[in-house]
């Protein structure tokens, strides 16, 4: 693996206007991760950790600051380019799959390649891959609501990677299963941060989910308080 | 996959809503292309009708008689060709709901008059003329009651009346005629004036309106203008139109149906826009979260737009299509209903404004959602997923 950073954040602020005060998250926030590290963010409630996935998934802008993701400073992107580089570099994990329902398995880990120019054959294979990683080849045809949640969520991650993106944001993923099927999911994501090289940022409140990470941020009223090295 | 199945199966994923959100956009194309299709028809007499040809009534209106006398003075005055007249008979076949559009004419001037609109052989006018109780009946009519030449037919009258109290004319059937023109059916019945006002015991030596040609179209509004000056101080007074003027204003008794026709479609149309927009409406907004997930996976607000709208347009000409198809479906059905009494067609006109129709519902319904899911903040979004 390179040693040179994925993703850089200098002095990065971030303040959110409500009423006529103004509430702030992040005040010169730095921040650098390496490609190929797996980073889990704890912290309590409304430490700002989805807001910073937010920030680094070029969903949200920040107040001031630059954010440098993969050599390309993504907070001065048009919202189009924005479109763009997400479709290449990022993919999202949310904690309630958010799959489109009325898609098979496989058109949901297809929805990310109908931005790009592969025919429909290379399209079908890149999903069969996607899925064949992720355990679920089985299950293409079959839908959300004929899925469990830990399947749900495979096919998310599944969903995540087809485009082959450098960078997995991914949101509380096993805040909404059961022990055992957590940890499924989190040795997929294991699996794909040490077979792929996929650079992961995970966002979680459960510690023993953080574990699986190889280092984990404590974030705290805005600024990262503790560092561990988990192995 | 591509856009366009996205686009169906997001319309398609609660099939109950999509199939009555389809079925009222149904209704209301179906409704848009009868009515349609009824106001051509109502108005097909007066687009068909010559130009050449004048009609004068009562100036009171169409329904008050003219003395028989008229027409002999009208055919003597300058500019007229040939002069006939027709009287109402309100004829039915055995039973009021057999209705036959009926006129007692007069049979030699009638032929001449309307001569290039009727087509029968020569020898059938010669013996329709020839017959008092004669009468000519229209091909439509003929097949629908299974008349025949030389057939014996008693025709009653809601109106006219007998010496002995019968309302019931014995005729025969000399003619059998086809219309000139595709577009109009073969209906009706044309009786001798003679046979009839001999008879009837009431509004003898009247009759109801006067229809000419002149010696030239370019003189119709001098004709018309001299006859009604010639009779305007007697106690019949008289309107003289073109025909065409005439068959509107036909129409017009029934009231304005053109607007009786855009209000129903308008309230139609109206109400469906409510439901459609509404629909969408609450379909874009109960699915946020997909559209913030779509734009974070690299749509491009355009795309999400397009495809909103796209959804919007989809709904609008699958609904609006299947009405119109079935709207002009049935119009061809009931065309070739043999007797039907309009004149209907479904003429290009009916599916381009039908089309437009279409792409206002969907441009209506859909730019509204369709411009919140382009501005829908990812960020937002997110904070509902």
């Amino acid at each position: 693996m390179p040693d040179t950073p994925l993703i850089m954040l200098e002095n990065v602020s971030k303040a959110y206007r409500k009423a006529k005060s103004e509430i702030s998250i992040f005040d010169q926030l730095n921040l650098s991760i390496k490609e190929g590290d797996f980073v889990a963010i704890m912290g309590p409630s409304g430490s700002g950790k989805t807001t910073l996935l937010n920030l680094l998934g070029g969903v949200d802008r920040p107040t001031s600051g630059t954010i440098t993701i993969n050599g390309e400073r993504i907070d001065k992107m048009s919202e189009s380019a924005l479109s763009r580089w997400r479709a290449h570099t990022v993919g999202f994990i949310f904690q309630f799959y958010n799959l489109m329902p009325m898609l098979t398995a496989a058109r949901n880990v297809e929805l990310p390649l109908l931005l790009t120019k592969l025919s429909r054959k290379q399209r079908r294979e890149n999903v069969m891959t996607a899925l064949k990683v992720v355990g679920l080849e089985d299950r293409a045809k079959h839908s959300p609501r004929e899925m469990s949640g830990g399947q749900q969520q495979r096919v998310a991650i599944a969903r995540a990677i087809v485009s082959d993106p450098k960078l997995l944001l991914c949101d509380e993923p096993t805040g909404d299963l059961d022990r055992e099927t957590a940890g499924e999911i989190l040795s997929t994501l294991q699996m794909l941060n040490r077979d792929f090289g996929k650079t992961i940022l995970m966002v979680t409140h459960d510690p023993e989910a953080a574990k699986y990470a190889k280092s984990i941020l404590h974030l705290d009223k805005g600024h990262f308080v503790e560092e561990l090295v988990t192995s | 996959m591509t856009h366009g199945t996205l686009i169906w199966k997001n319309l398609t994923r609660y099939r109950l809503r999509f199939f009555l959100t389809t079925f009222a956009i149904f209704i209301a194309f179906f409704l848009f292309g009868i009515l349609q299709s009824f106001d051509k028809a109502l108005d097909a007499g007066a687009e068909l009708a010559a130009d050449d040809r004048l009609v004068v009534s009562n100036r009171i209106n169409f329904t008050q008689p003219l003395p028989i006398a008229y027409v002999d003075r009208i055919r003597s005055m300058d500019g007229v060709l040939h002069a006939t007249h027709q009287s109402w008979i309100g004829s039915y076949y055995q039973e009021p709901r057999n209705f036959i559009f009926g006129f007692a004419v007069d049979p030699e001037s009638f032929m001449t008059v309307y001569q290039d609109d009727i087509v029968l052989p020569a020898e059938q006018i010669a013996a329709f003329i020839k017959n008092r109780r004669g009468v000519l009946v229209g091909a439509d009519t003929a097949g629908t009651y299974g008349w025949a030449l030389g057939d014996l037919v008693p025709i009653s009258s809601n109106i006219w009346q007998q010496a002995d109290g019968s309302k019931v004319w014995d005729v025969v059937i000399e003619g059998i005629f086809q219309s000139s023109r595709d577009e109009l059916p073969a209906n009706g019945l044309y009786m001798h004036y003679d046979y009839l006002n001999e008879a009837r015991t009431f509004g003898k030596d009247f009759t109801g309106t006067v229809a000419l040609t002149t010696t030239d179209p370019t003189l119709n509004d001098q004709v018309a203008q001299a006859i009604d000056f010639r009779f305007q101080n007697s106690a019949y007074a008289t309107e003289t139109r073109t025909e065409a003027a005439f068959n509107r204003s036909f129409v017009d008794q029934l009231g304005n149906i053109g607007l009786i026709i855009s209000s129903v479609v308008g309230a139609a149309l109206f109400t469906i826009l409510i439901i459609v927009g509404n629909t969408m409406a609450l379909s874009i907004r109960e699915r946020t979260s997909e559209i913030g997930v779509m734009k974070a996976l690299g749509f491009r607000a355009s795309t999400v737009f397009s495809m909103v709208l796209g959804e919007a347009f989809g709904l609008a000409f699958f609904g609006g299509l299947i009405g119109t198809i079935t709207a002009w479906g049935l119009v061809e059905i009931a065309r070739n209903i043999p007797g039907f009494p309009f004149v209907l067609g479904f003429p290009t006109s009916v599916w381009l404004q039908a089309f437009g129709l279409m792409v206002v519902l969907g441009v209506l319904t859909g730019l509204f959602p369709a411009w919140n899911a382009y501005r829908l903040k990812l960020s937002t979004a997110f904070a509902r997923v």
